[in-house]
């Protein structure tokens, strides 16, 4: 189970040290709680929070509660929260895909017709900073943060930033939002390495067996059951009994 | 920065290792020339760039697209027709254009189909059997300048080459049980036996077979066994990994050149292969007459010449008309007056699906499954049944193609149901293990308005103009797709499934979802020098020391898949090469 957990309880706080170096193998769901790491000013929101590398504490904040309602969950039903998405989202953008990795960053600029895709200047670390920015103005004119509101809240002002009805300081919603979902959903179901899926929750609420991938003796078993089967990490294969790309099959 | 190197010259240079560039280097050097082969992106190998687990990497490798070209150092403009500005596509999705050795061979999927006889003389086979006023005079339809009969035994070489598997349904014009119907007639059998069916399979093809229709499982580049190709290398049996197209192999159980042919090729005296060499242009004499070479970046960005007195351009079909056009090599098609050749005829795929929804007491496994593994139909494919009452031309092969259940990309849901939250969640695993999509991979007629040129505006990091791609479906394809898509919901709605969605293509083009990496056209073949750009082996009409190869000569995309055509291609022209060409250097063909 991940460390990180909503009653707050489990194991005692490891060192900074090994922490950092938890994070740098992307282990980060080995983290526990953290009472001897601070970031910057203390935030409210369900999870104890891991060291973020791009996210501040109110960043982090609105991403934890977003990422929640996109993709809920709880310790039976495990969601984004129990996946650590945040992390993941964390990571990505940190690193070089968030500072524009993969992304044509010349002008000029123009909004042209959807089929033409995203067209806007920022990277996705700029997008996330300048639209979470702007949502905060929004919401702080109501004397609210978007981590206090009660859940079908949440997801109203979800819903207003999916359908593009609120401009973000130039960066509309939907925009947005897409990436932000996508991220959620890539969070949710990529390898553990990244940050996210911690447990490989999320490849065991659909049944995928993650890097495990060799089937010639059963594909053509049709239909066989193997929702039994515990899901492979990368960094898990080849500590199992059959070596990594054995074509010994199961 | 160290001066700029000046390589010896070399009887002839190939731009781009990939399918194409591999085949024909191989060919001119067993013919005894000293080649040099550039490729752009960095070199690739089975080890120790393809190694499991940490190639089962989704995220990496389909998601981020590790393999493809870095958008943000070169992609490509878009536009529907001419009456927008085109714009870059600033993430690529609609297409995988392949960086590094292998090119796009090395993470493909591997499904392998053959073009119809009536495919190279389309335009006189539809106006013999329809009437010349049957189909819209937008679409350019013509006639290839070369017939399936005489590519016939270069197809075959591929398969020998790639170690293909299926089964033959025509040999040399006897209907075989078990195949495709439907193919053009082979001289031999394919070299391997056919993937075993998957469940989806075999839940398609009791349905299809309700309708009177013959399915087959579809040949493809995975293996079925331990073989050894013409080449001499040994590829071995395909695991069904679920991580086919976008990855490398770990298996060699997916013929690439990689696997194939680069081995062999690089142990060659008089061949040397040079990655992170990036062509920028070829060179040509003062007069225009003829190639004296090429000039690339090498890995240290240096410009550096390489001198050849033959230069084969074999860069994926986009780039090899990206790279004429930056060279100024033939004349640049003009839509508004019809005039100019390179560029003309660019197309894509239209492709559309029908999914079936199933109880969850039926587990699909989607995990288990390689590229190419599918069950399929050919009934509404090409030019296969009377298109004489519908008004349109072309079709499309229909059947379940499987090849993998990586849950970013897939995590099927019914229609209507959220994108998001506890009944997207709970829809999602509902649904992952129990659905079935079903395929329709539809033709794609030239117009006039389609075409290929270089942006006015926008450039890559090396300041040369991004090429620019203006695209729409054509009616004539969406009438194809409504047609197709009609006939699998019909299927679809006999697999046994509680529920069944789908719906035919629909315009406009989009760049932000993925569809197809088959782009064709640009640099098309045929007798016409005027409207062509290539003549039927595939010589350039304004350089004859230029050879450019790839499915930029195709004039149109059929509903197959076009990549053993693209191989057929290949050896078609190193034929030409070595039988003609290097006998007696000059035009092929009379101007």
């Amino acid at each position: 189970m991940s460390g990180i957990s909503k009653s707050g309880k489990g194991p005692a706080a490891p060192s900074r040290r090994v922490l950092i170096k938890a994070g740098g193998l992307g282990l980060a769901s080995l983290a526990a709680p953290l009472s001897g790491i601070t970031n910057a000013a203390p935030v409210s929101g369900p999870l104890q929070h891991p060291a973020y590398r791009f996210f501040t504490a109110s960043e982090a904040a609105f991403i934890e509660a977003a990422t929640a309602r996109l993709i809920p969950g709880n310790a039976e039903s495990p969601g984004a929260a129990e996946a650590d998405v945040p992390i993941y989202i964390d990571r990505a953008l940190a690193g070089a895909w968030g500072g524009g990795a993969g992304l044509y960053r010349s002008g000029p600029w123009q909004t042209g017709v959807p089929s033409q895709g995203y067209q806007l200047k920022l990277t996705p670390a700029e997008l996330y900073r300048a639209a979470i920015g702007s949502i905060e103005r929004e919401l702080g004119r109501t004397g609210t943060a978007f981590a206090t509101l009660a859940p079908k809240d949440q997801d109203a002002f979800l819903k207003k930033l999916e359908q593009g009805l609120l401009d973000l300081d130039g960066v509309p919603s939907n925009v947005f939002f897409d990436v932000l979902l996508q991220n959620t959903v890539e969070g949710f179901f990529s390898d553990p390495l990244y940050g996210g899926n911690s447990n490989m929750v999320g490849w065991k609420l659909v049944g995928f067996p993650g890097a495990y991938a060799s089937w010639y003796d059963l594909v053509d078993k049709h239909g066989i059951d193997l929702s039994r089967r515990h899901p492979m990490a990368i960094a898990q294969e080849g500590t199992e009994a059959t070596p990594s790309g054995s074509h010994m099959g199961r | 920065m160290s001066p700029t190197p000046t390589p010896k010259p070399v009887d002839a240079v190939v731009v781009g290792m990939g399918l194409v560039g591999s085949i024909i280097a191989k060919a001119l050097v067993d013919a005894g020339l000293k080649v040099v082969g550039l490729e752009r992106g960095p070199m690739r190998d089975t080890v120790p760039d393809f190694l499991a687990p940490a190639i089962h990497d989704e995220l990496k490798y389909s998601i981020r697209k590790a393999l493809m070209i870095d958008a943000a150092k070169e992609t490509f403009t878009f536009r529907n027709d001419v009456g927008q500005t085109a714009l870059p596509m600033r993430r690529i999705e609609m297409f995988l254009p392949g960086n590094g050795v292998g090119g796009a061979a090395a993470h493909w999927n591997g499904l392998v189909f053959r073009f119809q006889e009536s495919d190279f003389v389309l335009r006189s086979h539809l106006e013999q059997r329809y009437g010349a006023k049957f189909f819209d005079p937008a679409l350019t339809i013509a006639d290839w300048g070369v017939r399936y009969a005489e590519l016939e035994p270069h197809y075959d070489r591929f398969d020998r080459l790639y170690g293909v598997t299926g089964k033959a349904g025509n040999l040399q014009g006897v209907r075989q049980p078990g195949g495709n119907p439907f193919e053009a007639p082979r001289s031999k059998e394919y070299p391997n036996p056919p993937m075993k069916e998957l469940y989806a399979g075999k839940l398609f093809r009791t349905a299809a077979e309700q309708f009177g229709y013959q399915p087959f499982i579809g040949a493809t580049a995975n293996l079925t066994r331990t073989y050894t190709n013409s080449e001499g290398l040994t590829l071995q049996p395909c695991m069904y990994c679920g991580f086919c197209e976008r990855y490398g192999c770990e298996h060699f159980a997916k013929g690439s050149p990689q696997t194939t042919i680069l081995p062999v090729l690089r142990q060659k005296p008089n061949f040397e292969l040079r990655p992170q060499s990036r062509v920028l242009r070829i060179n040509v004499d003062r007069e225009r007459r003829f190639a004296t070479g090429v000039t690339y970046l090498d890995a240290a960005g240096r410009e550096t010449v390489q001198s050849a007195p033959l230069v084969i351009v074999s860069a994926f079909g986009m780039n090899n008309v990206r790279l004429l056009l930056l060279s100024g090599i033939g004349k640049p098609y003009e839509p508004a007056t019809d005039s100019g050749a390179v560029g003309r005829n660019f197309a894509y795929q239209t492709l559309s699906a029908a999914t079936v929804f199933y109880d969850e007491s039926v587990r699909i496994n989607p995990f288990m499954a390689a590229g190419g593994t599918g069950t399929f139909i050919d009934e509404f494919g090409g030019q296969n049944f009377d298109h004489g009452p519908h008004g349109f031309v072309g079709g499309a092969f229909i059947g379940p193609l499987l090849t993998g259940g990586r849950p970013i990309e897939f995590h099927p849901v019914p229609p209507g149901t959220p994108r998001w939250g506890q009944s997207w969640k709970d829809a999602v695993q509902r649904h992952y293990n129990h659905t079935v999509n079903i395929l329709c991979h539809g033709s794609s007629m030239p117009t006039r308005g389609n075409y290929l040129d270089l942006d006015p505006t926008y450039r890559d990091a090396w300041n040369q103009p991004l090429l620019r791609i203006t695209f729409d479906f054509p009616k004539n394809d969406l009438k194809m797709s409504q047609f197709v898509t009609g006939k699998a919901l019909e299927i679809a709605n006999r697999m046994g499934g509680k529920l069944v969605a789908g719906g035919a293509r629909q315009g406009p083009a989009v760049t932000t979802q993925y569809q197809s990496t088959h782009t064709t056209g640009g640099t098309i073949m045929g007798d016409d020098p005027s409207r062509t750009v290539v003549n039927r082996y595939l010589q350039s009409w304004d350089i004859p020391n230029v050879f450019v190869v790839g499915a930029s000569n195709f004039v149109h995309n059929s509903s197959y898949t076009p990549t053993a055509t693209v191989g057929a291609l290949a050896f078609w022209a190193a034929d030409a090469l070595v039988g003609r060409y290097l006998k007696q250097p000059g035009a092929l063909v009379p101007t």
